[in-house]
């Protein structure tokens, strides 16, 4: 391969394509316009839903929201999932990326479909949500740009295996893949599963919309569309634990635990995770329960255990790391320690706590059959999804950003006070409005809903006092979240357009080197844990994670009590 | 920075667990096995389970049945509207209708019977949400859902449609009132 074409970042010593390097730089910028014009409805459906503000009116209102969702979950999500997709095999296998020109096809085809998706809600008439549930039309073009959005993004899942394989053939790498490598292919395999489910429901609505094919059976529908609506969400889990992983490598040296333990964990999530499509369907007509029960639960809850492993092996490798460095007084101090002030940790460390306690217990819980019944499409669920999706992964790619400025974009980070206080202004006001939402969706407040006061309706309803608090706490948290989201893109859209550059250089034209295998653990006297305490290498990191564990059992015991209070069904 | 580099060993799969993982694992093991035995529990000892019955049905045949059991059971109508409140004896098949925007027709239920529920919608997907007791179900066209329902609280109980239906969504409300028994 040419050599001109590549350069070596100093600081991170990581190497990078100029073709790969260019298309993570298109992938990443669509997807933070993406994540503006997402932002923006997140503004007006926000100070629409806060009942005392109660802005638009009831068309723009479900109009938004449509481009609310399509928007942040699919688009910004996966446009950035592509460019991390190409950091992972090309970077950091320092190899070149395969077919550029396909590459960029595939981009040309993602952004065809975001504009003719858009285009399509932007019209009025194809306020559908995310869901677009049948028999419920939307103007044809909102399924046609799905597709060319799938198509493109199913061609970037390609290429990533197929750098992969030029890596493999080129030996650019010792042994194994990396682990946040393999995080990537495991959200690669999910990806290209989803996509798959995603055409065999999509091609069909997009017929029916046409008029090509007479019916299609809204129970199938259901089945098949979450099989890509929830899976997408499972490709996000796999890249933002595989960008907790890169975080904790870059900031700290960290290096896992255990290898076996933590590519096991990614594996539970390729063979189960997508199991989860039947979250949605726990209350629908006519499903067994045996196969809700198994669906549901991945399994027996094998997913769930994988992202258990990982929410101890991501923190318990920082925490051994910081060890090694001499934190090692009391349980806590290498946590105390930590850079809180920048950015790239403190962002990646909210995310991994507010994915597990809030995303993280609430999914299981609402997941579970029966207490499903006490949260289906109530608010609940979003505000379930928006501690996943957005302290989850939004929030991790956020962090990773601020280190992908001056590595891929070579510009200074700018506003540096303002990108140190994002992260806390994004996941605590993220954390309080998904908190709001659950205790309002927990009072029977529904999703999707333009007023929750039914004015204008034959009949009446009242919720109590109580659910307008709620409502009122997410309105005013979500103007934080809101803050933090525009800090991000004003620190981001600066930096990379009008930033001052780095000061070292990275030119290109340097020889390629193999990527070396992490150096070999160096045992301290009196063994691994002589660092730690208890026998664990990793002992705070054990009782957060027992703390984890109470809250969730707690969490998990009350919300059946609550199920048992309900009339009894059968 | 070993996470992004290859692992240390050709061999990483013989690397010994270090106990904080083994012991956690096995701890988050025995969790996610209790969790997954709690719902087949909750199936033998619980009362709050939805049954499974369902048929394939149309819009025209639903509404016959519903239809049928209004003008048997009728006691009284409400609102402008003339909406009728359907009074069905305790133990029968009671018909609910979601359709564009409401829950047809208002029931009326005795608490402590047990009444077989039948829901369908004559058009779009509908979400049923009994508030304030909160009771969540999807609603699609083209199946019948049927469920076992024993109200055990009296008084007025609102059906909101928790699943989006266009632009007249937030305006789709029904009743079902609770009188104790006698």
């Amino acid at each position: 391969m040419s050599k001109e074409l590549f350069r070596t970042c100093p600081e991170s010593g990581l190497q990078f394509h100029k073709p790969a390097e260019l298309l993570m730089k298109a992938h990443a910028v669509v997807a933070v316009v993406i994540l503006l014009i997402g932002g923006i409805a997140a503004l007006l459906v926000t100070l629409t839903r806060w009942p005392a503000v109660h802005l638009l009116p009831a068309d723009r209102f479900y109009q938004l929201l449509t481009t609310h969702g399509v928007n942040m979950l699919i688009f910004w999500i996966i446009s950035f999932e592509i460019a991390i997709l190409y950091f992972c095999s090309s970077t950091l296998l320092k190899v070149r990326l395969a077919t550029p020109k396909i590459a960029w096809f595939a981009f040309l085809l993602m952004l065809a479909g975001i504009i003719v998706n858009n285009a399509a809600v932007a019209t009025g008439t194809a306020s559908v949500m995310m869901t677009s549930y049948v028999p419920m039309p939307a103007n044809p073009n909102f399924y046609l740009g799905l597709i060319l959005f799938a198509v493109g993004a199913l061609i970037g899942c390609f290429i990533f295996l197929a750098t992969l394989v030029i890596a493999k053939d080129e030996k650019t790498y010792e042994g194994s893949i990396p682990l946040v490598t393999f995080g990537a292919l495991t959200a690669c395999i999910i990806a290209v599963f989803t996509i798959a489910s995603g055409a065999i429901v999509l091609v069909p609505t997009w017929l029916w919309s046409l008029g090509y094919i007479n019916n299609i059976d809204a129970a199938m529908y259901r089945i098949v569309w979450w099989a890509l609506g929830h899976s997408s969400q499972q490709i996000n889990v796999a890249a933002h634990v595989a960008v907790w992983y890169a975080i904790a490598a870059i900031v700290f040296g960290a290096r896992p635990l255990s290898e076996k333990v933590s590519r096991t964990a990614f594996f539970l999530y390729i063979a189960f995770l997508q199991l989860a499509s039947a979250h949605h369907l726990l209350v629908d007509p006519g499903l067994s329960a045996e196969w809700k029960i198994f669906n549901t639960s991945y399994a027996m809850y094998l997913a769930v255990l994988a992202s258990m492993v990982h929410g101890l092996t991501v923190p318990g490798s920082i925490e051994v790391a910081q060890r090694a460095k001499g934190y090692t007084n009391g349980l806590f101090q290498w946590l105390r320690k930590a850079p809180w002030g920048n950015p790239v940790f403190s962002g990646m460390f909210i995310s991994l706590v507010g994915f597990g306690f809030l995303g993280g217990i609430s999914g299981v819980v609402m997941g579970t059959e029966q207490i499903n019944i006490i949260i289906h499409n109530t608010i609940y669920v979003p505000g379930h999804f928006h501690a996943t999706v957005v302290i989850g992964t939004t929030l991790a790619f956020m962090s990773l950003t601020y280190f992908l400025i001056p590595t891929l974009f070579r510009k200074q980070v700018a506003f540096p006070a303002i990108a140190r206080l994002q992260p806390y202004f994004f996941g605590i006001g993220m954390s309080v409005f998904a908190l709001a939402m659950m205790g309002a969706g927990t009072l029977g407040v529904e999703r999707r809903h333009w007023d929750m006061a039914f004015t204008n309706a034959t009949l009446s309803f009242e919720y109590p006092a109580s659910a307008y608090t709620m409502m009122g706490i997410m309105g005013l948290a979500g103007m934080v979240a809101i803050v933090g989201g525009a800090m991000y893109i004003l620190v981001t859209v600066v930096s990379v357009f009008f930033g001052k550059s780095v000061e070292s250089e990275s030119s290109y034209g340097i020889a390629t080197s193999r990527v070396m295998r992490a150096e070999p653990i160096v045992i301290p006297d009196g063994g691994h844990a002589a660092a730690g305490k208890w026998g664990f290498a990793a002992p705070g990191t054990f009782l957060l994670a027992i703390f984890f564990l109470v809250v969730f059992v707690l969490y998990y015991a009350v919300n059946w009590k609550y199920l048992a209070s309900v009339w009894p069904l059968s | 920075m070993s996470a992004i580099q290859p692992p240390a060993e050709i061999v990483w799969w013989k690397q010994p667990l270090d106990k904080v993982e083994g012991t956690w694992i096995g701890i988050a093991l025995v969790w996610s096995l209790i969790m997954f035995f709690m719902m087949p529990f909750w199936h033998v000892y619980g009362k709050q389970n939805l049954s499974s019955e369902a048929y394939k049905t149309t819009p025209q045949a639903y509404m016959a049945k519903a239809q049928a059991m209004v003008d048997q059971y009728t006691v009284r109508t409400e609102t402008a509207a003339q909406l009728p409140v359907v009074r069905p004896p305790p133990g029968s098949d009671v018909y609910l209708v979601g359709r564009l925007w409401q829950w047809w027709p208002l029931l009326e239920l005795e608490k402590g019977q047990s009444y077989r529920l039948h829901i369908s919608s004559m058009d779009w997907q509908h979400g049923f949400s009994l508030q304030p007791v909160n009771i969540n179900t999807q609603i699609l066209p083209g199946y019948e859902m049927v469920l076992t329902v024993t109200p055990d609280t009296s008084g007025e109980q609102t059906i909101i449609c928790n699943e989006f239906c266009g632009i007249g969504h937030h305006n789709m409300l029904g009743k079902i009132y609770v009188t104790e028994g006698g």
